[in-house]
């Protein structure tokens, strides 16, 4: 039997183990982990597989927006009908309903400041509901992802150890 | 020159030869940075935040000076309280538990605190190599038990019962064990108890440093859990290995207060406090880590797996270790010794292991591997020994 979180927790560090080499590490076959895996993308447990990448090497003028929405539930339809239509922009990478000041809270990546302030104005503001927001914007990543971006721990331990 | 130091070095400290592989070992420090490591016997995890922290934080409020000789009041309590927590053992923190600089320190404490000269000490071997030289520091006698791969290296009751004679002064167990990752459950521990009950003078020192990293079972299984041995059992413990946290310097002795007495007499001419910084550490470590620790012994599990599958590709034999984090596979088939494998291991594939016999005469033919090493160096160091192996039997 395969302890289904030990899996889960096993792939989100790493997801590209094959199947061998997970049912290695749990103490199974392949085969029972191929069908678990199933399972839980059936389940919409698993829902996909990303690359953790540092895209400060690579578009280093890349900007994200943590905004703020606050609104008015649209009747019948509560928070969620907002939340949903927001989603759907590509550059949207999270949607979060939020305890607290405000209701909503919308993560989103653009080429520059003024693309992140045209989307919050042209987009977000101009929604049914929508009462006001507040608009973030990262200076620098420390940690994402559970991966801290510079870590200066390295092993210092001796050649050998009895 | 004119003096003899031959004459002025203790013979106690003579006696004790250099580590037998010295040779090895400077041929690995040289190559080092250049090898995979599988070669090292702490954990290659940086201590939880959390923990640090807790030094940090103790440094900031100015405790910079000596602690009580014992120990502070909270962190003893902790570590009771840890015990009673994890192995259902209550001590009393004012007479029944002694910090100490590591588990070594324990070790030598209780060697000083027993051993009159002549007097016996029963060591299971292949062990820890601080056990026989603490007690040939301290002017006794050595008398090694033997564990074989086919018990599992387990300590058998008649092999411990056929050492045991009217000279014994205390034996010492050490489960689960450097260097052969193997365990004890309690049904073993209850035959060695057996034993025991029919030799009432004899003090049981268990080591047990490794004691959250078994796999078999998460909750450590150990001698200190029979009450019927409670007035001679001290556990030496220490949260080098189970909290990653070797550096610290901190560990412990828990048992009767008759034998932590003498202990602390010693300490506290020798030692004074253990360092006070890693006594706060040890309060968080030993009260609010335990997620962590699941986390880093969940994560050796899986190393474990992958070297045992290694070990099976590579067609070496090697017993089912369940505890710490090593394997000592039997490399007796390639025709050469411990000694010739590790070293032209390390020099043709440049992955570094630890000949069995520097843990003990019976560890020659058999080597320790270490899996407080990355996945993918373990993964690379299978590939490479299954290389290796293929190679010597071509010849
Ligand atoms: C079995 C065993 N006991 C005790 C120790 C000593 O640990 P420390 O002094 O760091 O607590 C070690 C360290 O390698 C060990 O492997």
């Amino acid at each position: 039997m395969i302890d289904d979180i030990e899996l889960l927790r096993l792939i989100e560090n790493n997801s590209r183990l094959s199947y061998e080499e997970i049912a290695t590490m749990l103490g199974t076959s392949a085969s029972e982990v191929e069908q678990e895996i199933t399972r839980l993308k059936e389940e919409n447990v698993i829902l996909g597989y990303t690359t953790i990448i540092n895209w400060e090497k690579k578009a280093p003028d890349n900007c994200i927006g943590m905004i703020e929405v606050r609104i008015t539930p649209v009747k019948n339809k509560g928070y969620d009908h907002l939340a949903q239509v927001l989603s759907k922009y590509d550059k949207v990478t999270a949607c979060y309903l939020m305890s607290g000041g405000f209701d909503l809270m919308i993560i989103y990546e653009d080429k520059t400041l003024r693309d992140i302030a045209t989307f919050v104005t042209e987009k977000i503001a101009t929604q049914e509901g929508v009462l006001s927001t507040t608009t973030h914007f990262i200076l620098k990543k420390y940690k994402a992802s559970g991966v801290i971006y510079d870590n200066p721990e390295r092993d210092d331990r001796q050649a050998i150890i009895l | 020159m004119s003096i003899d130091y031959n004459d002025k070095i203790s013979k106690a400290v003579q006696q004790v030869p250099p580590s037998a592989i010295r040779r090895f070992f400077d041929v690995a420090a040289e190559m080092k940075g250049h090898v995979i490591s599988l070669s090292i016997g702490e954990p290659d995890f940086v201590t939880p935040w959390q923990i640090r922290e807790a030094g940090i934080n103790s440094l900031i409020e100015g405790y910079t000076h000596y602690s009580p000789n014992a120990g502070y009041t909270d962190s003893r309590q902790a570590i009771c309280d840890y015990l009673k927590r994890r192995y259902g053992v209550s001590y009393d923190y004012k007479h029944e538990l002694l910090i100490t600089v590591g588990g070594s320190e324990g070790l030598d404490l209780a060697a000083r605190a027993l051993i009159n000269p002549g007097d016996e000490v029963i060591i299971v071997e292949p062990c820890f190599v601080a056990y026989k030289a603490t007690v040939l520091f301290a002017h006794g006698v050595p008398v090694v038990v033997e564990t074989k791969p086919e018990n599992n290296y387990k300590l058998m009751p008649e092999e411990l019962e056929a050492a045991i004679t009217d000279k014994t002064k205390y034996i010492i167990i050490g489960y689960p064990n450097n260097p052969t990752g193997a365990v004890m459950t309690l049904e073993d521990y209850a035959k060695i108890r057996d034993v025991l009950l029919k030799y009432p003078d004899i003090v049981v020192l268990s080591d047990e440093l490794y004691c959250e990293l078994n796999y078999l079972d998460s909750r450590p299984a150990s001698l200190t859990q029979f009450s019927e041995l409670r007035d001679r059992v001290v556990m030496v413990n220490g949260f080098s290995k189970s909290y990653a946290m070797t550096g610290f310097r901190i560990g412990y002795v828990a048992g009767p207060s008759e034998l932590i007495a003498p202990m602390v007499k010693i300490h506290q001419y020798c030692i004074m406090s253990a360092p006070s910084t890693a006594q706060f550490c040890a309060i968080e470590a030993a009260a609010n880590a335990d997620a962590e620790v699941a986390k880093m012994r969940e994560e050796y599990n899986h190393r474990r797996r992958v070297i045992i599958k290694g070990l099976e590709d590579a067609g070496l034999s090697c017993f089912t270790p369940y505890g710490a984090f090593y394997a000592f596979p039997c490399i007796k088939s390639t025709g050469l010794t411990s000694e010739e494998f590790c070293e032209r291991f390390l020099i043709e594939k440049h992955v570094a292991i630890v000949p069995g016999n520097a843990f003990g005469a019976c560890g020659e033919g058999f080597v320790r591997i270490s899996y407080a090493a990355s996945m993918e160096d373990i993964k690379e160091a299978m590939q490479l020994l299954k290389e290796f192996v293929e190679e010597l039997k071509k010849g």
